[in-house]
């Protein structure tokens, strides 16, 4: 570098779209160079090899007939909070009150549930569940919402604060309805009669969830492709200026999107309580609310990778449970894992959306 | 009772007056950083590892220094925030991350770095212990003024607290100055304002964001030591911590992102936090309700400011946006 001019040896300038499989081999690698991280981290705690450390996670997660479909019911649920969640970020709108949302939605089946449960014919307490459910969780998503579009309250936070006053309703009620009373728990619901309870498909519990996640992701892939709403959501998103320039009425796409993201974080809560837990407790949607944003945001709000997104989070988290467990450490150890791999795969972007020009000193003329 | 509710919440605030001056001076710069929680639980397990540690290599518990039985925990916990800041900044800053999405992996991983160690660190170091019980330690830090009890309630709403308690008041009080009245604060303010005017002004945008957001999760760090060494005398347990992080996020809010409200606004807070306890014949459930209120409180503050658009009261307009120069 020269004395009298200062020039930086390098400088970051946006690429151009990449090739796909460019950003793709881009991703694996994050996602491999992630693994390794693990691996290593994983093998300097327990003493293990770094084989034998992933040849127990798949364990962990494939071992068995039991293992499989727990961990298949554990994808189709965080995949369905992600879902929920993706038609607000594309629009720039960062719910992170799905955990919240879920919540809401999760209380409203138990209501009906605990109150209504042996007392109306099934077919009307489920439809009963299924409209209580949609609509709490869409009053959860809509109050901030609404003020968002009318006064730019700051939407990120509002939604924050929304998940803990969902929490401690529940609790509220979780004394209320408490079995054996002032326990603070309410035990599982309707256990004789199963009552309010999803239908098992064919002798397997988890398969009508499994179903239902599986046709809300190809809805959402279909409504943020191809439809009028999905496309007025893209155009939010990319710039609230145009949108309002081209006639879109950026109040009303703002207020029924946030209704469809509290709808499915309803229904999330639905299949939680009547079709996985049967109870409802604080930690019901446990922390898939923000778990879910992750997910979303790392398959660029496209419903088909997130697929693959929440597999890769359920997977490592099923494994390092089995890790722990063997090694009798503490199962907070797949949060430390799921953190390492998002940090990687975040990190990786910056390679897919920028490149790196490193300045020719000869030359000694300033790209622009 | 009086002397004692005010007491008591000045103790529950505390932690959440670290991290929210530190979250007020991150955000002053235009970064949102949701790992605060993460990393005021990054901050309590750094020093309770430093301390056990240090407790370990002595034979008797006893012979401890209570100088250096203070500063190796406080410096381990200072390490590992000082980490989690780094991690955020390099990925927001300079890979120019998603800053949402960054700072909840950030809490992700730090709640389950601080669960992961709480739990297992007896097993990792093959020690006898039944538990995490740092009371030597915590005694050090508990040290309050030898006159605190002359005064009667006076003294015990005002000088009946540890040390880290008046640093944490007078970081807040330094961060306001700083912020209001020198130029490194004007600076630090316009980059979260406008970042671009601020760069062509020649101010060193990410340097400004580095050093904030760094400085803001060491300071956030220290509420995780407060409340192990001092509300919890040294005892870790798993969750214990629980949603103090998200609380100081709302702090935040609710003191119009001024640290010297946010002194008011966390006694305020704690006093919330613990008032189901001075209220008379309150059921469990009942309880449970009065334990929403700060959140409440916190929600209507931001309707409130968002509905009069006092330029005073606003957030910093670049908050949550990564700054790239090209792109304008």
């Amino acid at each position: 570098m020269s004395k009298k001019k200062h020039e930086p040896k390098f400088h970051i300038a946006k690429r151009d779209a990449l090739d796909w499989w460019k950003s793709w081999l881009i991703r694996i690698c994050a996602v491999a160079a992630a693994l390794i991280v693990c691996a290593l981290v994983t093998v300097v705690l327990t003493g293990e090899n770094p084989i034998g450390v992933y040849v127990k996670m798949f364990e962990g997660a494939f071992g068995t007939k039991r293992r499989i479909w727990s961990l298949v019911q554990n994808i189709a649920m965080l995949l369905c909070v992600s879902l929920a969640v993706t038609p607000a970020f594309k629009m720039r709108f960062w719910n992170i009150g799905a955990e919240g949302q879920v919540l809401a939605g999760g209380l409203a089946t138990a209501a009906c549930m605990i109150l209504f449960g042996n007392k109306l014919p099934s077919v009307a307490l489920y439809a009963l569940m299924i409209i209580t459910s949609c609509l709490a969780g869409a009053v959860w998503a809509v109050i901030p919402a609404f003020f968002r579009a009318n006064w730019k309250t700051n939407e990120t936070l509002f939604t924050l604060m929304m998940n803990y006053i969902a929490i401690q309703l529940v609790s509220y009620f979780t004394y209320i309805w408490s079995v054996p009373k002032g326990s603070g728990q309410i035990g599982v619901i309707n256990q004789s009669t199963r009552s309010g309870w999803m239908p098992s498909l064919g002798g397997y519990d988890y398969l009508l969830n499994i179903l239902v996640v599986a046709g809300l992701t190809v809805f959402m892939f279909v409504y943020l492709r191809s439809s009028k709403q999905g496309y007025e959501i893209s155009v939010v998103g990319e710039s609230e200026n145009t949108a309002r320039y081209v006639g879109i009425d950026v109040k009303k796409v703002i207020i029924r999107t946030m209704l469809l993201s509290g709808a499915i974080c309803g229904i999330a809560g639905l299949l939680l309580v009547s079709g996985t837990d049967h109870t409802i407790t604080r930690d019901t949607a446990a922390g898939r609310g923000f778990t879910a944003i992750m997910v979303s945001w790392l398959a660029k709000f496209n419903p088909l990778y997130m697929v693959l997104t929440s597999f890769l989070i359920v997977f490592l988290q099923k494994g390092a449970i089995e890790i722990s467990t063997t090694f009798g450490l503490n199962s907070s150890f797949s949060d430390i894992l799921t953190g390492i791999i998002i940090f990687f795969i975040i990190g990786s972007e910056f390679f897919i959306n920028y490149t790196i020009k490193v300045h020719n000193s000869k030359k000694g003329e300033k790209e622009s | 009772m009086i002397a004692s509710f005010i007491q008591r919440a000045v103790v529950q605030g505390i932690p959440l007056l670290f991290g929210s001056t530190g979250e007020i001076i991150t955000e002053k710069s235009g970064n949102l950083n949701l790992g605060i929680p993460g990393i005021m639980y990054v901050g309590g397990i750094s020093g309770v590892i430093g301390a056990f540690m240090y407790e370990r290599s002595l034979a008797d518990p006893s012979a401890m220094n209570p100088f250096l039985a203070v500063i190796i925990p406080l410096l381990t916990c200072v390490l590992g925030s000082l980490c989690m800041g780094l991690i955020y900044s390099l990925l927001t800053v300079t890979l120019r991350a998603n800053q949402n999405v960054t700072g909840l992996a950030l809490t992700t991983f730090g709640t389950g770095f601080g669960n992961f160690f709480g739990g297992s660190l007896i097993k990792l170091v093959k020690s006898d212990m039944p538990s995490i019980s740092l009371t030597a330690t915590s005694n050090c830090f508990r040290t309050t003024l030898p006159f605190a009890n002359k005064f009667g309630p006076v003294g015990q709403v005002l000088f009946s607290y540890s040390f880290l308690a008046y640093v944490a008041i007078v970081l807040a009080l330094i961060t306001s100055y700083v912020l209001g009245r020198t130029r490194v604060g004007l600076h630090l303010r316009a980059v979260g304002e406008n970042p671009a005017t601020a760069d062509a002004a020649g101010i060193n945008v990410n340097r400004y964001k580095y050093v904030a957001t760094c400085l803001g999760s060491v300071i956030a760090g220290l509420g995780g030591l407060y409340y192990v060494m001092d509300y919890a005398n040294g005892v870790w347990s798993n969750d214990g911590f629980g949603d103090r992080g998200w609380l100081a996020i709302a702090l935040v809010i609710f003191a119009i992102w001024r640290p010297n409200l946010s002194i008011l606004g966390s006694i305020l807070f704690g006093g919330l936090f613990i008032i189901y306890n001075y209220i008379p014949n309150l059921g469990m459930s009942d309880q449970e309700l009065f334990k929403m209120l700060p959140y409440v409180v916190t929600i209507i503050v931001l309707i409130i400011i968002s509905i009069r658009e006092s330029r005073e009261t606003q957030p910093p307009a670049h908050l949550g946006i990564s700054y790239f120069r090209e792109e304008r």
